[in-house]
């Protein structure tokens, strides 16, 4: 079943807080991942293959980088989401 | 007539009899790299993990390196230089393409006439020779192999890259294998992946030189010509290298019969801090494991780092003969090469 904008936003604050230690409340729709949530490239890339476990996408590198924010995110995978 | 030939005869394994490294006197520390680019130490060191590296200096070449290595090898391995009946070097850095720098090392050496030959398999080339020295061995063309992977990659640098003017060290490393009763190299999990050709190279091949059309050269501020250089596409090559190489890692593993229990040592090429941290989440390696973190302190040798950070782990006691190691090379090309061996 897929998983609704609220459950992804939750699963992504999971992820980030297991990855770069961010408290799950910091992680919010509005946030930059680089520059709000300090979530460098290359643990971005944790992030994002973490997600597609999670969430059964597929997020490929060149999308990666368009992935600017936590909403940018969250819409990605509720469009890509199997 | 099909006449009968009579086949060669190898010894029934192989093994790591010494290993030995070289690295350049002239030690960097990210200071000086911040001359060049916009950066801080605090980011190179949280993005790569990298405080110092060695770069060679005019008299410290590719063969005086590699000479140093394999000498100290051929030293720990207890035998004498003629015996050595294969001379292979994995290099990207040694820019005369011929005649190959193996049978210069092999002559200044004093190994007498052994067949000798460079192979170029970027950050995965020393797994790339040991394989094939092993190969030799059993099969019977040599009784001892010398295997060095030597790099003079400050050469390949653009300092003003700021993804990847920190991350590249000089050095050479070297082992010599021998013939062995009982297994002590596992099988070889290899490969390359051709269709990522561009995420890590050269920035022009040489004959762009030749054509001498400066509109087809990259040119510096200056207006000087630059030198190639090495790029990369980080997120892609951290990617692959973390997630796929954790399988081919396992792999080997699985194809010497060693669960991660029994391993002692693990020596990924090392290419980046993160990649290895990574690695060894994605791989589950328990904690008893001893990780190579010679990038510290040598940044990314390429085909030398991973003999490089064998013969240190074994010179600090963090491991020591007899060990059971993963090591694994990965890189341009892409090419991957891993394996399971006992330390020298």
């Amino acid at each position: 079943m897929a998983a609704t904008q609220e459950e992804i936003l939750e699963g992504l604050a999971d992820i980030v807080n297991e990855i770069a230690g961010i408290p799950t409340e910091d992680v919010q729709l509005d946030k930059s991942f680089t520059d709000d949530l300090d979530v460098d490239s290359l643990s971005m890339v944790e992030v994002v293959v973490a997600a597609e476990e999670r969430f059964g996408v597929k997020i490929p590198d060149d999308d990666v980088k368009n992935l600017k924010t936590v909403g940018d995110a969250t819409d990605y995978i509720l469009k890509h989401q199997a | 007539m099909t006449a009968k030939i009579k086949p060669s005869k190898g010894a029934p394994y192989a093994r790591i009899l010494g290993v030995g490294g070289y690295r350049p006197s002239r030690v960097v520390p990210n200071e000086e790299i911040l001359q060049h680019i916009d950066s801080s130490d605090e980011w190179i060191r949280s993005r790569s993990g990298i405080a110092t590296r060695h770069w060679a200096g005019p008299e410290e070449t590719v063969a005086e390196m590699s000479l140093a290595a394999a000498g100290k090898a051929i030293a720990d391995a207890g035998i004498n230089a003629d015996q050595i009946g294969a001379v292979i070097i994995s290099t990207v850095s040694h820019f005369k393409q011929t005649p190959s720098i193996a049978t210069e090392i092999a002559h200044r050496l004093g190994a007498g006439r052994p067949a000798a030959f460079d192979i170029s398999a970027a950050c995965a080339g020393f797994v790339y020779g040991l394989t094939i020295g092993k190969g030799l061995i059993v099969e019977g063309s040599a009784e001892y192999a010398l295997v060095i992977g030597v790099e003079r990659l400050s050469d390949m640098t653009d300092l003003t890259d700021r993804s990847t003017a920190f991350l590249f060290g000089d050095g050479a490393g070297a082992v010599v294998l021998g013939p062995s009763d009982v297994p002590e190299i596992g099988p070889t999990i290899w490969g390359s992946e051709g269709d990522k050709a561009d995420v890590i190279s050269q920035t022009v091949p040489w004959d762009r030189f030749k054509i001498g059309d400066l509109d087809q050269l990259p040119l510096g501020e200056d207006g000087r010509l630059k030198f190639p250089a090495l790029r990369q596409e980080g997120q892609t090559v951290f990617r692959w290298a973390v997630y796929e190489m954790a399988k081919v890692a396992q792999e080997a593993l699985d194809a010497a019969g060693v669960t991660a229990d029994e391993l002692d040592v693990f020596i990924p090429h090392q290419a980046n801090m993160r990649i290895i941290d990574a690695m060894i989440k994605a791989l589950k390696l328990p904690e008893h494991v001893a990780v190579a973190r010679d990038i510290e302190t040598t940044g990314n040798t390429s085909a030398a780092s991973i003999p490089l950070a064998m013969e240190r782990l074994l010179a600090t006691g963090q491991a020591k003969s007899g060990d059971t190691a993963l090591v694994i090379g990965f890189g341009a090309g892409l090419v991957f090469a891993a394996a399971v061996v006992t330390l020298p």
